[in-house]
C-alpha cells in the first residue's frame, strides 16, 4: 500500500503539494506513482523563473518502462528545481516525498489548493 | 486479466513480491525488487527468471535430424547428443519466423525451445514443412516448465542441489540429472551473457524447483529476476529479441546474425535462396547496436536521423543500461547510412548515437555458441 502524508495536498495526476510556511509550495510525485513507474531513470526540470499556470506540463519523469508527463497543481513561478535529481533520479523511488522533491515555486497569488485533494481523496483515486 | 495464460509458478511470484503483467498474452512477473537492482544481481551474483511461458516442441523419428537442417539456418547435422544449437527459422524470403534452441537427445530425438509469442505460429509452420518427412512433432509446452539461473554464482548454486558434474557440461550443452530431487533438463545456456543454466522440468514440480533455488541461492546473494531486467540484460549482451532486431521484415543477415547461417551446411534451407542473394548484394538494412552518453531512454519506434535530417530507420530496442549508466538500444537503418552518423530527437533535443559493436560489456559467456 502505497504512503500518503495527512499534511500535503495530491492532484490527480499523482503530484503532491506543500504549502510551506514562507508561502512558497514545494512540489514532487507521490509514493503511488514512483512505485508505478518503478525504476525512475532520468527527471527533467524546467528552469528557474518559469512560468506555470496550473495543469501545465513543467517536466517529464522517465523509467525504464515509459516516460510520463509531469503537471503543475498549481500556478506560479519556479523558484529552484531539486539539483540531486539530475545525477540521482532513483531518490524519487526512495524518497518521493522528501529528497526527491522537485520544484520550488512561487504560488501565483494565495495558492489554488481547493483544487487538488486531500489524503483521504487522493487515497481514493489511487484505490 | 482472465483471458491471460498462467506459468505453474504465478502464485509464486505474487507470494514473492513479483508485478505481474501481461507479457505476450502471459501474466509475468516483470520485476520484484526494481528492474535495474535484479540487472546489477545477475551480473555480481545470480538471478532466478521464471520463462516457462517458452514453448517446447518435440521433433522425433527416422527423418527428425535432416528435416531441423532444412527448416533451420544454423547446421544441425553437425550437432551430437548433449549438443544445444541457436538458429533463426526463416521464411522462403529469408524473413524470420522465430529464433530457437535446438536440443538433440539422440539422432532421432531432437527438442526446440520457442518463444511464447510465436508457438501457435511456429507449431503451423513447422508441421506444414514436415509434410514428407517421417518425424513426429509434438507440442509439448504446457508439459515443461522453465526456470533460468544465471549469473556467476549460478553454478555453485545449482551444483549445491545437484549430483550431476555440472563442470562437464559445457556452455551450450546440456545432461540431464536431478535438481533438489526434481529431474531437469540442464541446458548451460542462458539469455543475459552470463555463466548459467535453463532448467526444464515437469510443471507440476516447479513451484518446489524454484523455492529450493531460492533456498540454496540465498546465501550466495541470489535474487528473483523478472522480464524487466531479462530484456535489459540480453540488450547489453548485445542478444536479438525477436520482433525487435529479428522479424518476418528482418533478416539474420540484415540482424547481423550471419554466423548463424549455414549457406554451404548442404541442405537447402527454407530461405536459402534469398539469403544467398542479399548475402551477395548486402543487406539493404542492418541493425546496429548504439549507445548515447545520456540517460533519456531511446525507445523503440523512434526514427533515425542522417545528419542532413533525413529519416533513415527506426529505433527497435532500447533501454538503460545500468552497468554504463547511459542509455543504450538497437536501431534498423538503410545500409548506406549504417556507418554514418545517426541522430534520434528526444523532446527537441538531438541525441547522437553512437555505434557499439556488442556485447556492450564484457560478458563471462561468449556470444558465439
Amino acid at each position: 500500500m502505497s504512503n500518503i502524508p495527512s499534511d500535503l495536498r495530491y492532484a490527480k495526476s499523482h503530484e503532491w503539494l506543500k504549502v510551506e510556511a514562507d508561502g512558497t509550495a514545494t512540489v514532487g510525485i507521490t509514493d503511488y506513482a514512483q512505485n508505478s513507474l518503478g525504476d525512475i531513470t532520468y527527471v527533467q526540470l524546467p528552469k528557474p523563473g518559469a512560468v506555470l499556470k496550473a495543469g501545465d506540463v513543467f517536466g517529464v519523469v522517465e523509467s525504464v518502462k515509459a516516460a510520463s508527463d509531469l503537471y503543475a497543481p498549481v500556478a506560479g513561478t519556479v523558484l529552484s528545481v531539486n539539483p540531486a535529481l539530475q545525477g540521482a533520479p532513483e531518490t524519487v523511488n526512495r524518497e518521493p516525498y522528501t529528497g526527491g522533491w522537485m520544484l520550488k515555486l512561487k504560488p501565483a497569488g494565495a495558492p489554488a489548493t481547493d483544487a487538488l485533494l486531500d489524503a483521504a481523496g487522493y487515497g481514493k483515486v489511487t484505490g | 486479466m482472465s483471458e491471460l495464460q498462467r506459468t505453474p509458478l504465478r502464485d509464486f511470484h505474487a507470494a514473492h513480491g513479483g508485478r505481474l503483467v501481461d507479457f505476450a498474452g502471459w501474466e509475468m512477473p516483470v520485476q520484484y525488487r526494481g528492474i535495474l537492482d535484479e540487472h546489477r544481481a545477475v551480473r555480481r551474483t545470480a538471478g532466478l527468471f521464471d520463462v516457462s511461458h517458452m514453448g517446447e516442441v518435440d521433433v522425433q523419428g527416422p527423418d527428425a535430424g535432416r528435416f531441423l537442417n532444412q527448416l533451420v539456418t544454423n547446421d544441425v547435422a553437425k550437432m551430437h547428443p548433449g549438443r544445444v544449437v541457436y538458429s533463426p527459422m526463416c521464411y522462403p524470403d529469408g524473413g524470420v519466423v522465430d529464433d530457437l534452441l535446438v536440443y538433440q537427445r539422440s539422432p532421432e530425438d531432437f527438442f526446440l525451445c520457442i518463444n511464447a509469442g510465436n508457438i501457435a505460429k511456429d507449431l503451423a509452420w513447422i508441421r506444414e514443412r514436415a509434410a514428407g518427412f517421417n518425424v513426429k512433432i509434438t507440442d509439448r509446452s504446457s508439459d515443461y516448465a522453465l526456470l533460468a539461473i544465471q549469473g556467476p554464482k549460478a553454478a555453485v548454486i545449482v551444483q549445491s542441489l545437484t549430483g550431476a558434474k555440472l563442470g562437464l557440461i559445457k556452455y551450450y550443452h546440456f545432461g540431464e540429472g536431478t535438481v533438489a530431487g526434481i529431474h531437469c533438463l540442464i541446458s548451460r545456456t542462458g539469455y543475459t551473457g552470463e555463466d548459467g543454466f535453463e532448467l526444464y522440468h515437469a510443471a507440476s514440480d516447479a513451484p518446489a524447483l524454484a523455492e529450493a533455488l531460492l533456498a540454496a541461492g540465498a546465501a550466495h546473494g541470489l535474487e528473483l529476476t523478472g522480464l524487466g531486467a531479462r530484456d535489459s540484460l540480453r540488450l547489453e549482451a548485445g542478444y536479438p529479441l525477436y520482433g525487435h532486431e529479428i522479424s518476418a521484415e528482418i533478416s539474420p543477415l540484415a540482424a547481423g546474425l550471419g554466423w548463424t547461417v549455414k549457406l554451404d551446411k548442404g541442405a537447402d534451407f527454407v530461405g536459402r535462396e534469398a539469403l544467398v542473394r542479399e548475402k551477395a548484394a548486402g543487406p539493404a538494412r542492418r541493425v546496429i547496436f548504439f549507445r548515447t552518453g545520456d540517460r533519456r531512454i531511446v525507445r523503440a519506434g523512434a526514427t533515425v536521423l542522417a545528419p542532413d535530417g533525413s529519416a533513415v530507420g527506426t529505433v527497435v530496442s532500447g533501454t538503460l543500461s545500468p552497468l554504463l549508466n547511459e542509455s543504450i538500444g538497437s536501431a534498423l537503418v538503410t545500409a548506406a547510412a549504417a556507418a554514418g552518423p545517426l541522430a534520434v530527437e528526444i523532446r527537441g533535443d538531438l541525441l547522437a548515437l553512437a555505434p557499439v559493436k556488442p556485447p556492450f560489456v564484457p560478458l563471462k559467456q561468449g556470444g558465439v555458441a
